[in-house]
């Protein structure tokens, strides 16, 4: 170990080490005067993400190869830290308002940060499995933070169990890719298996169960039952914070993973992606039109979202579409992260004190009331449907191009007709809005409105003028496909 | 003695499977996370077996640090999981998950 | 080899089923005339006190969570303390860090009076 491997990490290590700081700062911060924790957490996340973009552009591996900081790491971890800062300045006073401003939420929530920058960089599967545990565990606790409510600690429960039960089946599926090929280092998997060819069906299994752990870490149809009721349960600036951040956390790790160490075996897993992806977004989609609550509702939106992104992985497992691909899903990513947290920061702006407030037809006439509000969360309906001018609709459509380039039209066209149906439940949002007439009780908090209008014109701006962050995301590779 | 790591590994196997079934079919939520602390032990286990056959090997030690980094997360997720089920415990007086159900819609 | 576990396999049917045999024929050839004293609990003990299955003091459980988190933490010390000769200095600031970070967590603990039993 050298400087130089401790400089790869350094966000990291200035996330981690402010956080284990913040949480005995907090100690000594009174009772009524929690917002000072937050501003520190959000100046500790600002100097990571300032190192980060120093980074930009750098590929090297470090820590004999555990880590791995290459484009796909830098631009992830920048996708990360944003949501993280954005994630506080939503919860700002939203954990006020509910009773439930204690602390360490802030702290939490960097600690789960940690995990998440990890993810993005790992080289090895013991840092993978490290890094799923590190974004896990803390997110347990924040989807119960609201305790003693019911709902929330309900919410907690079922996500510990079943989070841990994922877990687990990636733990045994790393123990048989490790029995398989020796070595649990990504590139060291593809050269051990390229070399001897020796024991696919372990390599098979073991990758299956890693599939399988992961996918419910995103919420895939069928490991995606926990995610309406814990999207449900837990306090909604967690849920928005949880549906953006875990999700691409666990698509950075699917991804790495996939691509860079099983490469030889995608005869095998894409088509098993694949059929995940169709029946994920077929299920998502048509759940979603069912739901009179929006937090369900826009529970099962970002179930059927896991599925358009993990679309690109079996156009990924061909490798002239890979390109394409992977700039697609890192663009679409960003797109459904600005998206994402706007829609939800509507939704906690409009949630009353006692869980009130959730019901769809609780937005009728928000229009009236908020008209700036409304134009907001119709722009993140539209671009959540993927229509144009948002950056929604840039996000599917090269999505659907790198699919039809790898020669899966089939999965294209679900992708369409999913898109198609999912139009009806956005749009009844908008609909409730603007033609019914109501009095919805919204509030106005500053840093809740900053992030809903920032995200808002990310919507608009990025759906317009998508050049920059494709060229961006083109840039990004992972570092192991370099030719 | 020398135990063929096959035999190690079909114990590891049947270990994990007992704990996805104890995961699907118990309703009991301590139950429920035993069987998964008997997942993740049983994963350990075929670690363990895994490095010490391909034992003179550099890389037979990544087998052995995973297992260390396996076992303290576990304790860590033991702390969390115990926490909320206490937590629980006191709110609704059951740790039953079919009654965990008020979110069910 | 299979057959070597041969011995085994008749020990542990010879040994059940001396354990079947012995209380088959305490079962069939045995008076049996109870006695108030002789089901209590302890027959000659002491006289048990409210019932088997109390339900615990909450505090057990935190204190519980508190052991297993920093009495695991021994799992990487001992590897460390194996191998603190080679890997010299380096190793020495590493695990100085690791307890610093455990350290927190006690401190945490501490000033939130998860240690205080009241």
């Amino acid at each position: 170990m050298d400087t130089r491997d401790l400089i790869s990490i350094l966000p990291l290590l200035v996330l981690a080490g402010w956080a284990c700081l913040l949480l005995l700062i907090d100690l000594f911060v009174p009772r009524d005067r929690k917002s000072i924790t937050a501003i520190l957490a959000a100046i500790g996340i600002s100097v990571a993400l300032v190192i980060n973009l120093m980074q930009l552009g750098e590929v090297r591996q470090a820590f004999n190869g555990m880590i791995v900081l290459d484009g796909f790491a830098s631009l992830l971890i920048t996708l990360f830290l944003a949501v993280g800062l954005i994630a506080i300045a939503q919860a700002y006073d939203y954990i006020k308002r509910r009773g439930i401003e204690r602390g360490e939420y802030y702290s939490l929530l960097l600690f789960t940060l940690c995990g998440m920058l990890l993810m993005a960089t790992a080289g090895d599967l013991i840092v993978v499995f490290l890094a799923l545990e590190l974004l896990s565990i803390p997110l347990y606790v924040l989807a119960g933070f609201a305790r003693p409510q019911l709902e929330s600690e309900e919410a907690a429960i079922k996500y510990f169990l079943l989070g841990a039960f994922a877990s687990g089946f990636v733990v045994y599926g790393i123990a048989l890719i490790f029995g398989a090929t020796g070595t649990t280092a990504l590139d060291g998997i593809v050269a051990s298996f390229a070399a001897t060819q020796e024991n696919p069906v372990l390599l098979l299994v073991g990758s299956g169960m890693i599939l399988v752990g992961l996918g419910f870490k995103v919420a895939v149809v069928p490991f995606h039952m926990w995610t309406p009721d814990v999207y449900h349960g837990a306090p909604t600036a967690v849920t928005a914070f949880m549906s953006v951040g875990a999700k691409a956390g666990g698509f950075a790790a699917l991804l790495r993973v996939f691509l860079a160490a099983f490469p030889e075996l995608s005869a095998a897993w894409a088509p098993m992606a694949m059929w995940i992806a169709a029946l994920t977004m077929a299920w998502g989609n048509i759940a979603a039109i069912a739901q009179k609550n929006i937090k369900r509702m826009l529970a099962y939106s970002s179930i059927a979202h896991a599925g358009y992104i993990l679309m690109a992985l079996p156009a990924a497992a061909n490798p002239t579409v890979a390109p394409e691909a992977l700039r697609a899903v890192l663009f679409y990513l960003f797109g459904y992260a600005i998206t994402n947290l706007g829609a939800w920061g509507v939704v906690v702006a409009m949630e009353k004190a006692e869980g009130g407030g959730l019901a769809i037809e609780d937005y009728s006439g928000l229009s009236n009331r908020r008209p700036g509000f409304a134009l907001a969360m119709a722009l993140f309906m539209l671009s959540l449907t993927g229509m144009p001018p948002t950056v929604g609709f840039i996000g599917k459509f090269y999505i659907f191009r790198a699919v039809i380039d790898a020669d899966l039209i089939w999965l294209a066209l679900v992708g369409v007709i999913t898109s198609l149906i999912s139009a009806y439940y956005y749009l009844r949002v908008i609909v409730v809005m603007y033609m019914r007439s109501g009095e919805p009780e919204t509030r106005s908090e500053s840093w809740l409105n900053a992030t809903v209008w920032l995200t808002g014109l990310g919507t608009i701006v990025f759906g317009i003028v998508p050049g920059p962050l494709l060229a961006l995301a083109s840039q990004s590779w992972l570092s192991s496909l370099v030719p | 003695m020398n135990i063929a790591t096959d035999y190690i590994l079909a114990l590891s196997g049947v270990l994990f499977v007992i704990g996805v079934l104890g995961v699907l079919v118990r309703r009991n939520a301590i139950v429920i996370f035993m069987s998964i602390e008997l997942m993740l032990n049983s994963a350990n286990l075929a670690l363990i077996a895994f490095a010490r056959a391909m034992a003179p090997a550099a890389e037979a030690l990544r087998g052995h640090v995973l297992v260390f980094f396996v076992i303290a997360v576990a304790a860590a997720e033991v702390a969390v999981g115990l926490a909320l089920i206490v937590a629980i415990f006191r709110t609704k007086h059951s740790i039953d998950v079919d009654q965990v159900s008020s979110l069910q819609g | 080899m299979p057959s070597d576990y041969l011995p085994i396999a008749v020990l542990i049917v010879l040994a059940t089923a001396v354990a079947f045999i012995a209380i088959l024929i305490g079962h069939l050839f045995g008076p049996r005339r109870p006695t108030v004293k002789k089901s209590d609990t302890y027959e000659s003990g002491m006289r048990p006190i409210g019932p088997g299955t109390r339900r615990m003091s909450v505090h057990f459980y935190l204190v519980a969570v508190l052991f297993i988190l920093f009495d695991i933490e021994i799992i990487f010390l001992l590897p460390w303390a194996v191998v603190l000769r080679e890997i010299k200095i380096l190793g020495l600031i590493e695990m100085v860090i690791f307890v610093l970070v455990l350290l927190v967590g006690f401190v945490y603990a501490w000033k939130k009076g998860a240690l205080e039993w009241e």
